[in-house]
């Protein structure tokens, strides 16, 4: 039961990334606080660095925030100077939300199977039950 | 004085839907639309339409937009702030207020300006260092084109104050567009704010701007996740969101009624952390925000309960964006099909390098990605394997050159049209053509407050 899973933190979390000037931020936000647990001891500053690694040449920031099961990430040097000189068709680095949801993170079976079945904290107006 | 106040999220950027924002007036009963038309880079685009005719400068989409709300805001008291004023507010007041009078509506307008600083940047003797990477400004001062503060509410509800229905600005922070009409309307200290309990009602009216800065993304719009979006109801007919603040500073996060997108704790708290550095210091004109108490209530049926924002004294500084030219770029894209579709499209590469290298055209960096497999996600998303590439039906390449000579920029699509009858076989698609463009560094440093002037003109109501 407590074998060891390396999995994407899509099954975990949802992000959405913004941008200043030269700098890339994410939210990262887990469903439940099971999750929560999972994230803020996963997703380090020196691990998201490392998943980022082929294309960023600064280095990055990573504040927890509890009170929302957040981890809130910044970016440095992400953006080739900034979106208005920046050559790629994502200048803006709309898309890199989802490039940090493809990040592996370690987790045990047990902890992915409790994080997957504690319910939300929100409200959703169809089916409340977590995803799997 | 009222004990709450509701307002609205207008657009989020320049050319956003104002569609949505009917409903917010009709159905939302809001008191106030507030409206960010200048994203970080905006002002780049303005300065353009500035160098053709003076007279522009501004976010012209101010002009229909209000065209379409201003017969719905009149009758129900709703008032307008926006930022469209860009480089130049008082140019889009009066664009406004002509449009307004050709149809024989006659509001109070009111034009803030004051934050163009390019002045102070262009001055030898000052020293403007980049915020992010401390270098000064000396290395790109010359090639320097706008350079703005952000500016806070305390123009605004003086504006208000005076009676103005519509609020033109030019840059201020976007979530002060929001904070000024809450400060003007539930009699909160700004200028005066003193203790923690002031700080921490200007830290709530904050958090709820930036929440309804950015239109849809505040209520479900742009939601980045696996398998829930779809679960967010009729985007096609996304209702804005809208904020019902309380004296004490508690807000609640809605929007009108029969509209699509969701207002709940997930969506409301991707926008919370948007564009966010630090959590624990979120630095604005009016109030330094600390996140880190922040209680989000799903109270269910759309409705987000806001509670806990902490507030302390702002700093002495003003933010400034400058923005300085920095070179050229021309962008082609074109495909090509199978057979070898990947091997046609290096061979491609290879002959742009060939051309640009035996006609010595200068350049600084020729950027390849290949839309379709990695533009999105880079050098995160591994490419497949060269045979398996080879057997896709089409490979697309897009090539970008950045050079410093505009000449260069130009001539650069003119580099490819022969090969369609001369190079590999099966290409398609070619566009390009004419696409060079200049380049624009941003320049985000401070500035005293002293330095910078803000003021309030009153247009004359010509009824």
């Amino acid at each position: 039961m407590n074998t060891t899973l390396r999995i994407p933190l899509v099954q975990l979390a949802h992000a959405r990334s913004g941008d200043k000037a030269d700098w890339v931020d994410f939210g990262l936000f887990a469903w439940n606080e099971a999750g929560y647990r999972l994230i803020e001891r996963e997703v380090t500053a020196a691990k998201v660095q490392a998943h980022f690694a082929p294309w960023l040449p600064g280095h990055v920031d990573a504040w927890p925030l509890p009170n929302i099961l957040a981890v809130k990430l910044v970016l440095h040097g992400a953006l080739q100077g900034g979106g208005a000189r920046n050559l790629r068709l994502d200048n803006l680095g709309k898309a890199m939300g989802a490039a940090l949801l493809r990040m592996e993170i370690e987790v045990s079976a047990e902890e992915l199977a409790q994080a997957q079945k504690s319910p939300r904290r929100g409200w959703w107006p169809e089916a409340t039950s977590p995803r799997t | 004085m009222t004990q709450s106040i509701r307002i609205g999220s207008g657009l989020g950027f320049y050319g956003d839907n104002w569609e949505p924002v009917v409903a917010s007036i009709e159905r939302g009963d809001v008191q106030f639309i507030a409206s960010d038309h200048l994203a970080e880079l905006t002002l780049a685009i303005l300065q353009k339409d500035r160098q053709r005719d003076p007279s522009l400068g501004y976010a012209r989409d101010v002009v229909p937009m209000l065209l379409r709300l201003w017969p719905l805001m009149q009758p129900r008291g709703v008032r307008f702030v926006c930022n469209a004023g860009g480089l130049n507010p008082m140019g889009a007041a009066l664009a406004v207020q002509a449009a307004l009078q050709s149809k024989g509506w006659h509001p109070r307008i009111a034009v803030v300006s004051g934050d163009d600083v390019l002045d102070k940047l262009q001055d030898q003797q000052a020293r403007f260092d980049h915020m992010m990477s401390g270098t000064d400004v000396s290395n790109v001062r010359e090639h320097l084109v706008f350079g703005n503060a952000y500016l806070g509410a305390q123009p605004i509800v003086e504006a208000l104050d005076q009676g103005a229905d519509i609020v033109i600005t030019g840059r201020v922070a976007d979530a002060a567009l929001f904070l000024g009409p809450l400060v003007h309307g539930l009699g909160w200290r700004l200028g005066n704010a003193q203790t923690s309990e002031d700080f921490n009602k200007l830290a709530q009216g904050l958090t709820v701007g930036h929440l309804l800065e950015c239109s849809g993304q505040g209520s479900g719009g742009n939601f980045g996740d696996q398998a829930h979006w779809q679960s967010i109801p009729d985007l096609a007919h996304m209702g804005y969101p809208i904020a019902e603040v309380y004296a004490d500073g508690t807000a609640v996060l809605t929007k009108a009624p029969g509209t699509g997108g969701l207002v709940n704790f997930d969506t409301v708290r991707q926008q919370l952390l948007y564009e966010v550095h630090n959590p624990h210091a979120y630095f604005s004109p009016d109030v330094v925000l600390d996140m880190g108490h922040i209680q989000l209530t799903d109270e269910g049926d759309n409705r987000v309960r806001l509670i806990g924002a902490q507030g302390s004294a702002p700093t002495k500084q003003l933010k400034v964006v400058a923005g300085y030219k920095d070179g050229f770029k021309a962008d082609v894209t074109w495909g090509f099909s199978w057979p070898d579709a990947w091997d046609k499209v290096q061979a491609a590469e290879a002959i742009i390098r060939t051309q640009l290298q035996e006609r010595k055209i200068p350049f600084d960096e020729l950027f390849v990605e290949y839309p379709g497999l990695n533009s999105a996600h880079g050098a995160l998303a591994p490419l497949p394997s060269t045979a398996e590439l080879n057997e896709r039906n089409e490979i697309w390449v897009r090539m970008v050159l950045r050079t410093p000579s505009k000449v260069a920029a130009d001539g650069f699509g003119r580099l490819f049209p022969w090969i369609a009858l001369s190079g590999p076989a099966y290409t398609c698609g070619f566009q390009g053509m004419n696409s060079s463009s200049e380049l624009l560094g941003i320049w985000p440093t401070l500035i005293d407050r002293q330095l910078v002037n803000a003021h309030v003109d009153m247009l004359e109501v010509k009824a």
